[in-house]
């Protein structure tokens, strides 16, 4: 029973195997400090976490910032050299290889990144920033690699013509495609999606999201997808990771995790993303989370989230979670949350009380689009009829009488 | 929503008219602007009323109409949301209404703001100052670059009492002793020396937000005031932004992107699209019954938390149109699926749609119109 299976809503994609899988990956960054840079403590970035992504699926990584979901996904495609733990992609161990190994294998896992700005270099064209990975893993020459350029150009949705122009003639959203078309130049399998909307405005992001989506389809890609918006995420994935303070809190498919969750930061988390309805804004129960995000310097004993969780507080503070790391558990088929009392948790209407009630959604009246194609059927057949009154006019020629 | 039937606010608020001979009235200035204050507040209605605002840029490139004729009203206590995408000169219209626009290259061109009956666009530069700070707080998108790193943050939450409440330096450090405790800083007092880096973002915005009560304006602008923070502590800022409007009767202008949190904050909502107000309205006629094709497509592109994965999102294809010498047309008619001819060669005026005060500007959705 694939995650996929339980969700209705997604067509019939191929999910296989496990095609990552993450073992105990722990990433720390030393604290240097004095004049010998001796180390004086630990950013515990990412600790310990495990998961599998599955071939063909998209998992979505959703966490506040600094929780380590950026690191993660650079981890997962050793750009960034774990502390501890394994990855191994498609039963390879990507620790073991060697440089020139490495490269090969990144022929299979690319990245999107986040900021369109930053991430393309401004001294190059558009046609070289696309070449780059193809050059590098002589994938093709010459006019071919020509051709492959304008090709992905299209692919993304972009003017092939535009191969001589340079980053800074385009928008945000073009630049994210010119990001997506670098990362599609070598054919990957995988793709770490790292924020790749996030910088962009409401309407530019749902083209980008829906290329995402499209490419998806097209080439059976697998991606793991970082995004601190969780309506995005509900949006694209087949299963969703949530992150808080390094740890893994809760897996599983987005039914469980936006309509069940069985994490007490979870059901914090989905209260607080707005919902753009005034009258469901109105009826939702909301816990407001007290204080910051603890440093990952120093995170809290127990179960890290405990000092800002309104469970802990409802169930009178019970030891368990000051002193017991709480492991990631099964709580249900395919879902699994890291609280000592997720139970409890399944039961609150936290988070989730708005969605019980009937959903509207507001946007275009279907007058509208009923009246829009009544209108492009009229304008069809007026056409058409038109055609058929120049009577001797030949189809190619309609317009004769202008 | 209206405070203006509140007689301590009204008559003895603590407006200028109340304050002592001190520093900040001392002026000439000052004594003017505060017999103005008091003689029209008698009259005004609106604690802002906006007319034919047009603000300009002179670039290099050419003349950008980033806001073009933009006329709105706010209630005295009032929550009113101006949403739209980056450029569509939401921002500008905060920052002229206190004149802050950076000149040159901007220019307020035309217009009329008054301000709780004094027109804004009259005064001197030293009046504007009193107005500023005094009667019109901020709070901006960015809490690191709009805070002094090298002053402690007690200082800057004292100044502002000082300067503008003249308070002595003892009443002043205790005015922001409280002030930091209402907006959610714990030990407050001890926390009065530390400096900007030595808080958090969301922190940071709630000494922002401290500053921007500490005289208790009667206008709050709040321009994406929470876009740099996460989820959760977005919410801790609205929580608090929302809850001290109801407690001062502080109207607040919120400017966001995010349509979520304009359903959840505000009463009334201005939809901007390309410099011009494209719609306007209750918010709940705005998201439940939009009547101008640009407010769909900004509904319909949003993925959402309360629904399940869905099909394709629909988008609107194509780009927000460049504001230097914009054309006669409608300004979505490039983007807008159910252009007509009409779109193309003249402009729609804000015309009355079902719903009180709601307006929108498109020929389609006019009575009249082809789009029912």
């Amino acid at each position: 029973m694939t995650a996929a299976a339980t969700d209705p809503a997604t067509p019939a994609r191929q999910i296989g195997e496990t095609l990552i899988d993450v073992d105990r990956l722990k990433v720390h960054f030393p604290i240097l400090s004095g004049i010998f840079q001796r180390e004086s403590g630990r950013v515990r970035a990412v600790d310990d976490i495990s998961f599998e992504i599955r071939k063909g699926e998209t998992l979505g990584l959703v966490g506040e910032s600094g929780c380590g979901k950026s690191t993660t996904g650079r981890a997962v495609i050793r750009l960034r050299n774990p502390t501890a733990g394994t990855v191994r992609f498609d039963g390879h161990d990507l620790m073991d290889l060697s440089r020139g190994e490495l490269r090969k294998m990144r022929r299979r896992m690319q990245i999107i990144f986040q900021d369109p700005y930053s991430s393309l270099n401004p001294r190059m064209t558009v046609g070289s920033i696309i070449s780059e990975p193809l050059e590098t893993h002589d994938l093709a020459a010459g006019k071919a690699r020509i051709e492959r350029v304008r090709e992905l150009l299209a692919l993304v949705g972009l003017n092939p013509n535009y191969t001589d122009r340079y980053p800074h003639e385009f928008s945000g959203g073009q630049r994210q495609r010119i990001g997506v078309a670098r990362a599609l130049a070598v054919e990957p399998e995988f793709i770490v999606c790292d924020e790749p909307i996030s910088a962009l405005d409401v309407s530019i992001q749902a083209q980008v999201l829906n290329l995402l989506v499209e490419l998806r389809e097209k080439f059976g890609l697998t991606y793991l997808f970082i995004a601190h918006d969780l309506s995005v995420v509900r949006h694209i994935s087949d299963r969703v990771a949530v992150m808080y303070l390094g740890k893994l809190v809760e897996l599983g498919p987005p039914s469980a995790i936006y309509d069940a969750p069985g994490h007490p930061y979870t059901r914090a988390l989905l209260s607080a993303v707005p919902i753009p309805d005034p009258k469901a804004e109105r009826r939702r129960k909301r816990v407001i989370l007290t204080g910051d995000v603890p440093s990952p310097a120093n995170p809290p004993d127990g179960c890290r989230f405990h000092p800002r969780c309104w469970l802990y507080e409802r169930l009178g503070r019970p030891e368990q979670c000051r002193t017991e790391d709480p492991e990631l558990r099964t709580v249900a088929t395919d879902h699994r949350a890291a609280c000592h009392f997720a139970e409890e948790a399944l039961q609150s209407d936290i988070g989730v009380a708005h969605m019980a009630t009937d959903k509207v959604r507001h946007g275009t009246p279907q007058s509208a689009t009923a009246g829009l194609a009544a209108e492009h059927a009229a304008e069809a057949s007026a056409a058409a009829a038109a055609l058929d009154d120049s009577g001797t006019g030949s189809p190619n020629e309609p317009s004769a009488e202008v | 929503m209206s405070v203006s039937d509140d007689p301590s606010r009204v008559a003895g608020g603590p407006a200028l008219t109340d304050l002592p001979d001190d520093v900040s009235v001392a002026t000439e200035e000052g004594r003017r602007l505060a017999e103005q204050l008091a003689d029209n507040r008698r009259h005004a209605r609106k604690l802002l009323e906006v007319r034919n605002l047009s603000t300009h840029f002179y670039t290099r490139d050419g003349v950008v109409h980033a806001v073009d004729d933009v006329s709105f009203e706010l209630d005295y206590g009032e929550t009113l949301g101006i949403v739209g995408e980056s450029g569509c000169g939401k921002s500008v219209t905060a920052l002229s209404l206190t004149r802050l626009i950076a000149s040159p290259p901007g220019k307020i061109v035309s217009g009329q703001i008054i301000f709780d009956g004094i027109d804004v666009l009259k005064l001197s530069n030293e009046e504007m100052r009193l107005l500023r700070g005094k009667k019109i707080g901020f709070i901006f998108q960015d809490p690191m670059t709009s805070l002094n790193p090298t002053l402690t943050i007690g200082y800057q939450i004292a100044e502002s009492a000082k300067t503008h409440l003249g308070l002595s330096r003892k009443a002043a450090d205790d005015r922001a002793v409280e002030l930091l405790s209402k907006v959610g800083i714990p030990r407050s007092r001890e926390r009065m020396g530390d400096y900007p880096h030595q808080f958090s973002g969301g922190m940071r915005q709630r000494v922002m937000i401290a500053i921007a009560l500490a005289c208790d304006p009667m206008l709050l602008l709040a321009d994406e005031p929470t876009t740099a923070l996460d989820v959760t502590i977005q919410a801790q800022i609205l929580e608090l932004i929302r809850s001290l409007s109801d407690e001062f009767g502080t109207a607040v202008i919120l400017i966001t992107h995010d349509l979520g949190i304009a359903a959840g904050m505000c009463h009334r909502i201005n939809v901007m699209y390309a410099g011009r107000i494209v719609e306007t309205g209750l918010v709940d006629d705005i998201y439940e019954a939009p009547r101008m094709p640009y407010a769909w497509g900004l509904l319909d592109s949003l993925p959402r938390l309360d629904e399940v994965k869905g099909a394709r999102l629909r988008t609107i294809e194509g780009m927000p149109p460049d504001l230097i010498d914009p054309t006669s047309e409608c300004r979505f008619a490039v983007r807008c699926k159910y252009v007509h001819d009409r779109c193309r060669s003249e402009e729609p005026e804000l015309t009355p749609r079902d719903g009180e005060g709601h307006m929108a500007r498109c020929f389609g959705t006019e009575p009249e119109g082809w789009i029912q």
